[in-house]
């Protein structure tokens, strides 16, 4: 009798617990939902979608914030992506146990490190260098923050790459070898393709801390909300979606027009980190599918 | 009866300072099954792993004693390891077809040696599949993946992408534990067939196994070969204690 009423009370502390975050997610969805889409009755859809973003002067176009989101963003997995998993690859077939032990804690206390700091150490020693370097006039540009978004992806996707390598059966490095591989032949032949959905995740969550990344990004890309019109753009200030949010949000009237286009840019970015998810997601789940069939 | 490999006097140890192998010295009959049995932790499997160089992958540190194959010793850290895991072929106890088609997996070790002629290819993957008893299975999906065929089918492809390579060993560790009656029966058919063209070092899962495949037998007891025999000896009249309370099911 005492134990069935206690396991009430677990049940339902356990289905609150659910149901709230559920709640709460839909509380957060409601109300950008509410602050944002105002902003498509005050703002016609052209000038929202426009090539210039000046508020003060009632331009409110954020087409130069989303190229500029994206041009950090794939700059940053161009660097990310090649070194993250190249990582993961040394940390789990090459390295010896004793540095593994050594690196592995190191590049998970680096994915803590507050995205601040690393803008810091970007404005003062990355910023000056790619300006000296590169003979650009300012060290403020998208390719800073891109190296910097890099660097704040990677440990994410060593982390998460290094699990997807290690839970590879050693039966098929072993099957491999055996018939004749070299390491190499067996790494990118066996290991990689078999942890592909995993590699998959990681570059997706990589992505995902990229794209939502703002204060990193706000000290070091320069904030110039320029539409870029060639590759070179790459190498001058930009402005991503979530540096003018962060920086504008704290200085608007609360309900204007400039408020409104300020949290319609917040449901944009969430649409796009909604895609990113699902596409990861699904292409996991696929993937995982398909194995279960083929092992059922 | 000729020998193949020669093991002689081989003491391994693990790098915890575990002793796997204790002084074995042991003859390999080529085209014979030469049968390795024992309880689990005896060294049958560091053994096999020993004879193809797997263990380069563990953390084996010291190896005394020799192993001759070919007039050369393998344990010789000059030995040409993938040219000897390639004439030394291996069969793991759980089948891992690896992420590719059945084509794919079959050929997986001629690719690799850069083999590129279709023709030649064509030919070893019937060839390999039939000596494998799996061809009549699976010859009309080969371009399915490997991992789609069940479990005894899977392991019958391991098999073959073994033999696609024509070695001269194929070692057999507990091939058939993961399977069912049938396939068992199939694949003990096959090495007696087998056993014309090539040696076989096989790791039985049980002793009716090793009783049913030996053409020589020894029996391993905690990283020591305890007696060595041709043909049913071990069985019938086993000249060691410990040999005989284990093939008669007093321990094991």
């Amino acid at each position: 009798m005492e134990t069935a009423k206690g396991e009430r009370w677990i049940t339902w502390i356990i289905k609150i617990s659910g149901y709230s975050s559920i709640l709460f997610v839909s509380l957060i969805l409601f109300f950008l939902a509410r602050e944002g889409f105002p902003a498509l009755g005050e703002v016609p859809l052209k000038d929202l979608f426009g090539a210039r973003w000046y508020p003060i002067e009632g331009y409110f176009g954020i087409w130069p914030l989303i190229f500029g989101s994206v041009l950090v963003t794939v700059g940053a997995l161009l660097i990310g992506i090649p070194f993250g998993i190249g990582t993961a690859v040394y940390l789990s077939e090459l390295a010896p146990a004793w540095i593994k032990n050594i690196l592995k804690p190191i590049i998970e206390i680096l994915a803590g490190l507050p995205s601040v700091v690393l803008g810091f150490l970007g404005i003062q020693l990355a910023a000056p260098f790619f300006r000296q370097f590169l003979n650009l006039p300012t060290g403020l540009t998208a390719f800073t923050g891109a190296v910097l978004l890099g660097f704040i992806a990677i440990p994410t996707i060593v982390s998460i790459s290094e699990d997807a390598l290690n839970t590879v059966p050693s039966t098929y490095r072993h099957g491999a070898l055996a018939l004749g591989a070299n390491h190499w032949q067996t790494i990118w032949g066996v290991t990689v393709p078999a942890a592909r959905s995993g590699l998959l995740t990681a570059v997706m969550l990589g992505v995902g801390r990229s794209i939502g990344e703002t204060m990193a990004v706000m000290m070091v890309t320069g904030n110039a909300p320029v539409l870029p019109r060639s590759l070179n753009a790459l190498f001058l200030p930009a402005r991503t979606m979530t540096a003018t949010i962060a920086s504008e949000m704290g200085e608007v009237a609360t309900g204007s027009m400039h408020y409104h286009v300020l949290f319609f840019i917040g449901i944009v970015l969430f649409g796009i980190s909604l895609a990113v998810n699902l596409t990861a997601s699904s292409l996991a789940l696929r993937s995982r599918k398909r194995a279960e069939r083929l092992l059922s | 009866m000729s020998v193949k490999i020669s093991v002689q006097n081989l003491t391994l140890m693990y790098s915890d300072g575990v002793e796997s192998l204790h002084d074995v010295s042991i003859d390999i009959i080529a085209n014979a099954v030469n049968v390795l049995f024992g309880p689990a932790g005896g060294g049958k499997s560091t053994l096999l792993r020993a004879l193809n160089r797997l263990n380069d992958l563990a953390d084996v540190d010291t190896a005394q004693g020799k192993i001759v194959f070919n007039e050369q010793n393998i344990l010789d850290p000059a030995t040409d390891v993938i040219e000897l895991r390639r004439k030394v072929g291996m069969v793991f106890s759980r089948p891992a077809p690896l992420p590719l088609s059945v084509y794919e997996n079959v050929i997986y070790g001629l690719r690799l040696m850069g083999e590129r002629s279709k023709t030649l290819l064509d030919e070893r993957v019937e060839q390999s599949l039939r000596q494998a008893v799996l061809w009549d299975e699976v010859y009309d999906r080969l371009n399915d993946p490997g991992a789609s065929l069940s479990g005894g089918q899977q392991q019958r492809l391991c098999i073959a992408r073994v033999l696609a390579l024509e070695p001269e060993v194929i070692m057999l560790d507990e091939p058939t534990s993961a399977l069912d009656p049938v396939s068992t029966a199939k694949i003990e058919g096959m090495l007696a067939e087998l056993k014309e063209r090539l040696t076989i070092i096989l790791v039985p899962h049980n002793v009716q196994q090793a009783a049913r495949t030996a053409d020589y037998a020894g029996f391993f007891l905690q990283g020591r070969l305890v007696e060595y025999a041709p043909e049913k000896g071990l069985f019938l009249k086993p000249r060691e204690k410990e040999t005989q309370d284990y093939v008669t099911g007093r321990f094991g």
